[in-house]
């Protein structure tokens, strides 16, 4: 698939407002439809789609590995720390009210939160997943 | 009225064909391919009964990334099925007794829309009340998820992290045995 120049080039058309659409649907799930777990997918099927194009290698330069695996881990970090964090103010494990001025500043704050944890981690394990897969299948042929 | 019905009976036949289509294909790519176009007409179906959030996940989660990793793992299997040699009668007929016990149970479900239905009325108008007055969000969805559900997304978040670590863990080890010994992966080739 490396030479296909209509497979390289809309590639990189599409790459950027792949990502901006995930991006917005990440960030407008409280007006809209959509929310960490669609935004997810959708910013991880920019990844993949280079990955497939551009060989796995590739892929693992743009986005190392180790990036890949922290912030796997970090989503689910993010969204139990909101948790710890409502707990320490002093309201209940993700009770958002107290996180910001009023409480529906602090329903904000703690919703775009908890979504963008759902969202790094959804994300994450789908490249990850993709990648182990795809790893696997060169060290079988070797 | 006569639109919805329409539009419902063309989705369905569209949804009956690739079902049956994927039990006569024995390809394991068809298989996948029409899981797939399953999943996006099953996200159609979503947008008729107003389910647009449920629509979006589906075609992006079913149709979209669940294909592509199908695809990715398919490099594992052989490139068809084979033909199973034992009888299709007892499958059959239990398949056909428990799709006549659960359309006969649709029977008594309430009718859709319907707002006297047990699920408009337990905790679901609080849950709109609330939406628009303590949380401040005009999308319902999002504020059940996140908000007042925040427990469950919490405990999907993860299982989705615990799902990929373990694949990954299994992958992993199986990539680093085969790295340091030769002998595993000459019998991986006569079993292929």
């Amino acid at each position: 698939m490396h030479n296909n120049p209509i497979l390289r080039i809309s590639t990189k058309i599409l790459f950027a407002p792949i990502i901006l659409f995930g991006l917005y649907v990440q960030f407008h799930g409280d007006f809209g439809p959509g929310g960490g777990f669609q935004a997810g997918v959708i910013v991880a099927s920019a990844f993949i789609l280079y990955s497939l194009v551009f060989g796995i290698e590739a892929g693992k330069k743009l986005f190392p590995l180790n990036v890949n695996l922290i912030l796997l881990a970090f989503g689910g970090i993010l969204y139990g720390g909101v948790g710890i964090v409502s707990m320490i103010l002093g309201d209940e494990f993700l009770a958002y009210n107290i996180l910001g001025s009023s409480p529906q500043s602090g329903q904000h704050i703690g919703i775009l939160l908890v979504e963008f944890g759902v969202g790094l981690t959804v994300s994450n394990v789908m490249i990850a997943l993709f990648n182990a897969f795809a790893s696997y299948d060169k060290i079988k042929e070797k | 009225m006569i639109s919805e019905l329409l539009i419902n009976a063309f989705l369905v036949t569209i949804m009956l064909s690739i079902a049956i289509a994927l039990i006569k294909t024995r390809t394991v790519i068809f298989t996948v391919i029409l899981t797939s176009a399953y999943s996006l007409v099953a996200a159609l179906m979503f947008i008729t009964l107003d389910a647009v959030d449920v629509a979006f996940t589906e075609a992006s989660v079913g149709a979209g990334i669940s294909t592509i990793l199908f695809l990715a793992a398919m490099a594992y299997l052989p490139k068809k099925e084979e033909e199973s040699i034992s009888s299709e009668f007892i499958p059959a007929l239990s398949c056909i007794i428990l799709g006549g016990i659960l359309i006969w149970c649709s029977f008594d479900l309430p009718e859709i829309g319907q707002l006297t239905a047990p699920i408009h009325q337990h905790i679901a108008p609080e849950y709109i009340k609330g939406s628009k007055e303590d949380i401040g969000i005009p999308n319902i969805v999002t504020s059940v998820l996140a908000s007042y559900r925040g427990y469950d997304t919490f405990g999907e978040t993860i299982v989705v992290f615990t799902a990929g670590v373990a694949v990954l863990a299994l992958l992993e080890k199986k990539n680093s045995a085969k790295k340091n010994k030769s002998q595993p992966k000459q019998k991986i080739r006569k079993n292929a």
